[in-house]
């Protein structure tokens, strides 16, 4: 597990961590990650991250494939920075 | 009053029937005389309609939830309407098979409890020899690949063994653990001036977690501490509120927005067999008693802080005053904190009675005595 690094790498390959599960949910209108008995309901542009985070791409293989998907936005940076942050919190494996 | 949010926890009692005797339990002292069971079909009623309400978390409890045979289909049903199931269990009447079966049925969560961190103490307050087969369970628990809280109840008599519990959950592998201090409901209170740990337990045991935090012996294990709030002097956000987030459901189908709740005398708590539970969350008078901030008393009714703890908890100012819509005592604002003082007082004295252990020969002795 990455410990204090600042952004993610490139070439790592996130993916939700054990006992983690993303669904959509009606109630909350949103994206969720529900976890031993809690749930992070999840703003629209993780849910477009974490949605990417299978396992089968590294992180910059998500990054263009966000771009292709929201060609005027900037997003490169964001998305090292969500996915550090999310596995220092534990729920994302990279 | 505006419609409530989504009861996001569901919790389903599917039994009171359990092979230990904790002195601590939460569940009624009078469970013995508990209704019918609801069955499996019920169950999964419950459950459909509690995901349409918007529950996402699902707890199954009890008792222990094991001695359920059909278990395993309402997991697959849980998990198949989306809920993140979590089974709450002491171990007891598990086999590796069953942590397999629930694993295939799709079961997301495992939380064992242990009542000590050796086998001596701990087969002493649960009233039976657990502990061997409770590491064992814990073993096959993560071998299955479950994420795994162990969980540990901490009162006078084990919370001087916090570091031994922080290590025996690292060697278990536990994902979480969580200390939850005793809160002083059903057996509990019963218990109460017999399991009280004092302040310097508390501030020991404080410092253990600390120092095991900050060695990093286990950083990857998230330690959950929960200190009790007698020994706070502000209550806390009982339930985050009256019917805002939380339902129970006990094994007999009766409805509640707590464990204890049945302690407020004069309130009628529907059941699912008779009500929709969408009636039952958005309509019933039960749950509606003490949503919002309109019940409220002074001080809290023009307190600053009403929306941060919602007066606290209302069986406990149910249970210390007499008055289920007073301000919980433990609150340094209460007329009636000296209630708390007292109490923190006679667990002080030496005489120590003897604990009562949760078994249905006591619940019935109990039940007995007050209805004489
Ligand atoms: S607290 Fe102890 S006695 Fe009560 S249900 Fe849990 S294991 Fe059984
Ligand atoms: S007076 Fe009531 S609302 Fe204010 S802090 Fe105390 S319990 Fe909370």
């Amino acid at each position: 597990m990455s410990n204090t690094e600042q952004s993610a790498q490139l070439t790592q390959v996130p993916k939700l961590a054990n006992g983690y599960r993303l669904q959509w949910e009606p109630a909350q209108d949103s994206f969720v990650v529900l976890y031993p008995e809690g749930m992070k309901v999840l703003s629209g542009s993780a849910s477009e991250i974490v949605q990417q985070c299978t396992g089968e791409q590294n992180v910059a293989a998500i990054i263009k494939s966000l771009e292709e998907k929201f060609p005027d936005v900037e997003l490169a940076k964001d998305v090292l920075d969500f996915i550090a942050g999310a596995s220092a919190e534990g729920w994302l494996d990279v | 009053m505006s419609e409530p949010g989504a009861p996001l926890w569901l919790l389903a009692e599917l039994t009171y029937k359990c092979p230990l005797q904790c002195p601590y339990c939460s569940n009624p002292v009078d469970f013995a005389h508990t209704g019918v069971e609801l069955d499996t079909d019920q169950w999964i009623n419950v459950l459909r309609e509690g995901r349409e309400l918007g529950a996402a978390q699902l707890g199954l409890s009890g008792g222990e939830p094991i001695v359920r045979k059909d278990l395993e289909l309402i997991v697959a049903e849980a998990r198949k309407l989306g809920y993140y199931t979590n089974l709450i269990t002491s171990g007891i009447g598990m086999s590796a098979d069953r942590v397999a079966s629930l694993k295939e049925a799709g079961l997301d969560h495992i939380q064992v409890s242990f009542q000590a961190s050796s086998s001596e103490l701990n087969n002493w307050i649960a009233g039976t020899d657990s502990f061997d087969h409770k590491l064992e369970m814990a073993r096959a628990v993560k071998d299955n690949g479950f994420p795994m809280v162990l969980c540990f109840v901490t009162h006078k008599e084990n919370i001087d063994q916090v570091d031994d519990m922080l290590n025996l959950a690292t060697r278990l592998d536990a994902d979480y653990v969580e200390l939850a201090t005793t809160q002083y409901y059903g057996w509990a209170f019963l218990n109460r001036d017999v399991l009280m740990p004092d302040r310097t337990q508390l501030e020991s045991a404080e410092a253990a977690v600390n120092r095991f935090r900050d060695q990093k012996i286990n950083d990857a294990m998230k330690i959950y501490y929960v200190i009790p709030d007698y020994y706070e002097n502000r209550p806390k956000p009982c339930m985050s509120g009256w019917g805002s987030l939380f339902m129970l459901v006990t094994p007999d189908g009766t409805a509640l927005p707590c464990h204890s709740a049945r302690v407020i005398p004069d309130i009628e708590y529907p059941n699912v067999k008779d009500m929709p539970l969408s009636d039952i969350w958005k309509r019933s008078d039960a749950f509606n008693k003490f949503r919002g901030f309109d019940w409220m008393q002074e001080p809290c009714r023009s307190c600053a802080e009403k929306e941060k703890d919602f007066g606290g908890c209302r069986c406990q100012a149910y249970m210390l005053t007499g008055d289920a819509a007073a301000t919980d005592p433990v609150c340094d604002k209460s007329p009636n904190r000296q209630v708390i003082e007292d109490a923190i007082n006679a667990s002080r004295q030496p005489e120590a009675k003897p604990l009562v252990f949760r078994n249905a020969k006591n619940s019935k002795i109990i039940q007995s005595t007050v209805q004489d």
